[in-house]
């Protein structure tokens, strides 16, 4: 019973692609040059689009890849090399306050894990003739449009002030 | 075709078939426009003759070039990254690999049917830039890292306009699926009167003309070579590759003209689709299966159309400077899509 729910193709896939993204995590704060540590973030967050796919949430996995990778580590990757991008190990890349990282790193942990477990608890993802159906992408505009739209207001606020904040450092009078 | 295929075929027969497919959608469009606009027509403009001397009119003259670049010595430069070195030019010619997944070639005819099949266009055509950032980087040469950040900010800045004129279209077909905007174009009617569909190209002119620009900057093609300018940047990030690794930057470079002109062909030309009225279709299971033939020959005429118009502007316009093309994109640009986006949305509504 256990073994044919264990051995279907999205387990394996979600075992590989979880290998990769600790193996990639893992190597982000160990590798001693900050592009290479760049480049293992990317590794680790189109892992998680991936997983997205798995769980059948195509949108959330493109806006993943959009955002993270095709955006945010471009900006990353774009600052560090306008600044201090060297080939080869750095040697004073580590924080020697490194180790108040983990408590926090267990924190978070235990609260999305808190999280995830309250918030769901024993609900699955509904299958029907085998194959799961993508979430359909009106639905989610729905939500977000919908009963969410207070949050989603306030989030633009913020970035509005990130946007001017950015100005105001750009400014040169 | 894939229904054809579905019946009979195990999975992996399909996905070997549905890679050969993509290879051929990549390379093939690649080659043609090498050939035809690169090597002839960019001559005939400039009043020579271009390559005679391999196959009739230098037909073969592909062949012979890819050979010589095999042929050369592949070099690493001594203080480039080597790994990342070597992987660069395969970041970015696996985002091209990536976005032709997505393209419709007929109603069956397809590799994958995303529903936000848009969205995922414009979120794997975004991976190129990584791939550009950390050639330049990894090369260890001044040129290259300049060419690398110059190309990141044009990329970044020309990917805004980019997705705010294509918004357009997908407010005026109402969907994001890229065969439903084929449909939408294929049983429109103009005033009523559906003898030519509505392709998108009538309503959204606006937005196809920001469109292709967008996308000739994002392929980094003359007036936006600032990236490659060769008289300043010797070529850019591609500067320190040779041989088998500037072969695929190369590739990659003119395949993904291709696959924009592909795209923007679905979005604003039509797609593979003949306007539905014309033997009575109503939707997209009443089509003919002959159309999965006739489909890919009108996608591939319709490209050819569009990437002739890609090189036209290229072999005829003098480079931007850094600051105008940066304003261009910020100040002409972005305006007018957000302008043509709200101008959209009302007359969706009120109509």
């Amino acid at each position: 019973m256990i073994a044919t729910d264990l051995l279907v193709a999205q387990n394996v896939g979600f075992g590989i692609i979880s290998l990769l993204m600790i193996i990639g995590a893992v190597r982000v704060v160990t590798v001693n040059n900050v592009v290479h540590a760049a480049l293992w973030l990317v590794i680790v967050l189109s892992g998680a689009a991936a997983q997205y796919l798995l769980l059948s949430a195509e949108f959330v996995a493109i806006t993943q890849v959009l955002v993270y990778v095709g955006a945010v580590m471009v900006l990353f990757l774009f600052g560090t090399m306008l600044t201090r991008a060297r080939i080869g190990a750095e040697s004073d890349l580590n924080n020697k306050n490194w180790f108040l990282g983990i408590p926090v790193a267990l924190l978070m942990l235990g609260v999305m894990s808190y999280v995830i477990v309250d918030g769901f608890g024993s609900e699955r993802l509904i299958e029907n003739s085998g194959d799961m159906q993508p979430i359909p992408v009106q639905v989610i505009s729905d939500d977000i449009f919908g009963p969410y739209l207070l949050p989603f207001w306030a989030l633009s606020f913020v970035l509005l002030v990130a946007v001017i904040g950015a100005i105001v450092l750009a400014r040169k009078d | 075709m894939s229904a054809l295929l579905a019946a009979d075929l195990p999975y992996w027969v399909q996905s070997l078939l549905r890679v050969l497919g993509g290879v051929v959608a990549v390379l093939l469009p690649a080659g043609a426009i090498v050939y035809l606009f690169l090597f002839k027509m960019m001559s005939f403009m400039q009043s020579r003759l271009g390559p005679m001397e391999a196959g009739p009119y230098g037909s073969m003259q592909l062949f012979a070039e890819v050979g010589k670049w095999l042929q050369k010595e592949d070099i690493t430069p001594e203080r480039a990254d080597r790994v990342i070195f070597k992987i660069a030019p395969l970041v970015v010619l696996a985002s091209t690999f990536l976005l032709v997944a997505v393209v419709p070639f007929g109603p069956d005819a397809w590799f994958t049917n995303f529903e936000a099949g848009v969205f995922y266009m414009l979120a794997v055509s975004s991976v190129s830039v990584l791939g550009i950032l950390i050639a330049g980087w990894s090369s260890a040469n001044k040129y290259s890292l300049l060419g690398g950040l110059r190309a990141a900010g044009q990329l970044i800045a020309y990917e805004l306009p980019m997705v705010l004129a294509v918004i357009g279209v997908i407010i005026q077909a109402g969907t994001m699926n890229l065969q439903g905007i084929v449909l939408a174009q294929n049983t429109g009617e103009i005033f009523g009167w559906n003898g030519l569909g509505n392709p998108y190209i009538l309503t959204q002119f606006t937005g196809f003309i920001i469109f292709m620009i967008a996308v000739q900057a994002e392929l980094t093609q003359t007036p936006f070579d600032m990236p490659i300018a060769e008289s300043e940047l010797v070529s850019g990030y591609m500067t320190e590759y040779s041989g088998f690794r500037f072969l695929t930057f190369f590739i990659a470079e003119f395949a993904t003209a291709g696959v924009f002109s592909f795209i923007a062909s679905v979005l604003f030309l039509g797609g593979w689709g003949v306007p539905f009225a014309w033997f009575g279709w109503t939707d997209i299971d009443s089509v003919d299966n002959w159309m999965n033939v006739v489909g890919p020959l009108i996608m591939f005429g319709k490209m050819m159309l569009l990437s002739f118009v890609i090189m036209w502007v290229r072999f005829s316009y003098p480079r931007f400077r850094e600051d105008q093309l940066q304003r261009f994109a910020w100040k002409v640009l972005v305006p007018i899509s957000l302008v043509n986006i709200m101008v959209t949305a009302i007359l969706k509504v009120a109509l």
